[in-house]
């Protein structure tokens, strides 16, 4: 068929042309955005925070000026599986109900720091970063001191902390 | 400024010619059934697509196996959209391949010179068949488990050799995690492979030759 209008701005073979590309890009974005979601998907799940109570037993188990390890595990569920987590906290009483409660995780890249009673002293044994008793930083790469947990003690004496995770 | 882009390009690729070969063949004035071939190839080409993206969360081990694939269905974003379009494809495609045979079977099409698109046809729907099967183990629920059990039965009721085959098939003497890798490997690696070559072959054939048209009473 010869087109019989010369008038007309637009040629069938234009019109068809536009047509199949707006078609087209309608088509690929369908398609597209189901598939990237797909692949970007455990990505995009919620990031809040969440924060859990966790029990440290009697306060009167920890004895007073020296730091004491405590050691718990929390589950987490990442895709299909479930995964065991161990953490560990300091707890320095400084008197009978003054107390910090530290984080193990070094600041710097995250390795866990040990109490060494005889100098006093924590240490990362991965960049040989020195803290004081009090979880300050002494020497080493660390850009902040130990972080310190929230903590609380119920009426019958139970000390608890409050621990969040991403 | 495309246009230029592909004079550049078909200068050095000549890609015109291609396109003409594969596109602009002359063929026989035919009916809708010779459609099927097509239909098979596009529903290869979304089994290929949308497997690829699900062997992106899917664990072939029985541990994780089952709950990998709930995962799919309930955590990942249209995941349930992928493994469906997966699932039915799958059956569909059966179908396409298998109406596709008859349709070749009924109108003669298989006669020389085209014995080979014919053969490596019929290869071809042994393997879609074969990933049917495999692939149907690989949820790892109750139905794959016990439809498994069947079907590797089935081959060990061959006289003499059929118990030897049966453990080629289980990886041992049970359904187990052995089992499941193989088919696993099998249904994205081996068969894939295979039916890809083969593809290759049977549609070059069908370039090279022609396809036949509808017989009439007087052929």
């Amino acid at each position: 068929m010869e087109d019989h209008s010369p008038s007309a701005n637009l040629s069938r073979r234009d019109f068809v042309t536009i047509i199949s590309a707006f078609l087209g890009t309608i088509m690929a974005f369908a398609i597209g955005f189901p598939l990237i979601g797909y692949l970007i998907s455990p990505a995009l799940t919620s990031l809040t925070a969440k924060s859990s109570r966790i029990s440290l037993g009697l306060l009167s188990n920890y004895s007073i000026g020296k730091p004491t390890l405590f050691t718990f595990t929390r589950a987490k569920i990442n895709g299909w599986e479930k995964t065991v987590n161990s953490y560990a906290v300091f707890v320095l009483r400084h008197s009978e109900n003054e107390m910090k409660v530290f984080s193990n995780i070094c600041p710097h890249l995250s390795c866990r720091v040990l109490w060494h009673e005889d100098q006093q002293k924590f240490i990362c044994p991965c960049h040989d970063a020195h803290f004081d008793q009090q979880g300050n930083v002494i020497s080493g790469p660390p850009p902040r001191s130990l972080d310190i947990l929230p903590h609380e003690i119920d009426p019958s004496g139970n000390l608890y902390i409050q621990m969040t995770e991403v | 400024m495309l246009h230029k882009i592909f004079i550049w390009f078909d200068e050095r690729l000549d890609l015109s010619t291609i396109y003409r070969v594969i596109f602009d063949r002359k063929v026989p004035k035919v009916n809708w059934w010779f459609t099927l071939g097509s239909a098979s190839l596009f529903l290869f080409i979304i089994q290929a697509a949308t497997g690829i993206f699900l062997s992106v969360y899917y664990v072939p081990s029985p541990e994780h196996a089952y709950n990998s694939i709930q995962y799919i269905m309930n955590d990942v974003a249209f995941g349930w959209l992928l493994r469906g379009i997966h699932h039915w494809g799958a059956s569909l495609m059966v179908l396409a391949v298998l109406l596709h045979m008859l349709r070749v079977f009924y109108y003669a099409s298989y006669k020389y010179p085209r014995e080979l698109t014919w053969l490596t046809g019929v290869i071809l729907l042994l393997i879609t068949m074969g990933m049917g099967f495999t692939g149907y183990l690989l949820p790892w629920n109750q139905r794959s488990y016990w439809a498994t059990v069947v079907g590797t039965r089935i081959v060990g009721t061959i006289p003499s050799i059929g118990d030897f085959l049966l453990r080629i098939l289980r990886g041992g003497t049970d359904i187990s995690a052995v089992t499941l890798m193989r088919f696993y490997s099998v249904h994205i690696w081996w068969f894939p492979a295979l039916l890809g070559l083969l593809l290759v072959i049977h549609l070059y054939l069908i370039i090279r030759l022609g396809i036949s048209g509808i017989p009439h009473e007087d052929d």
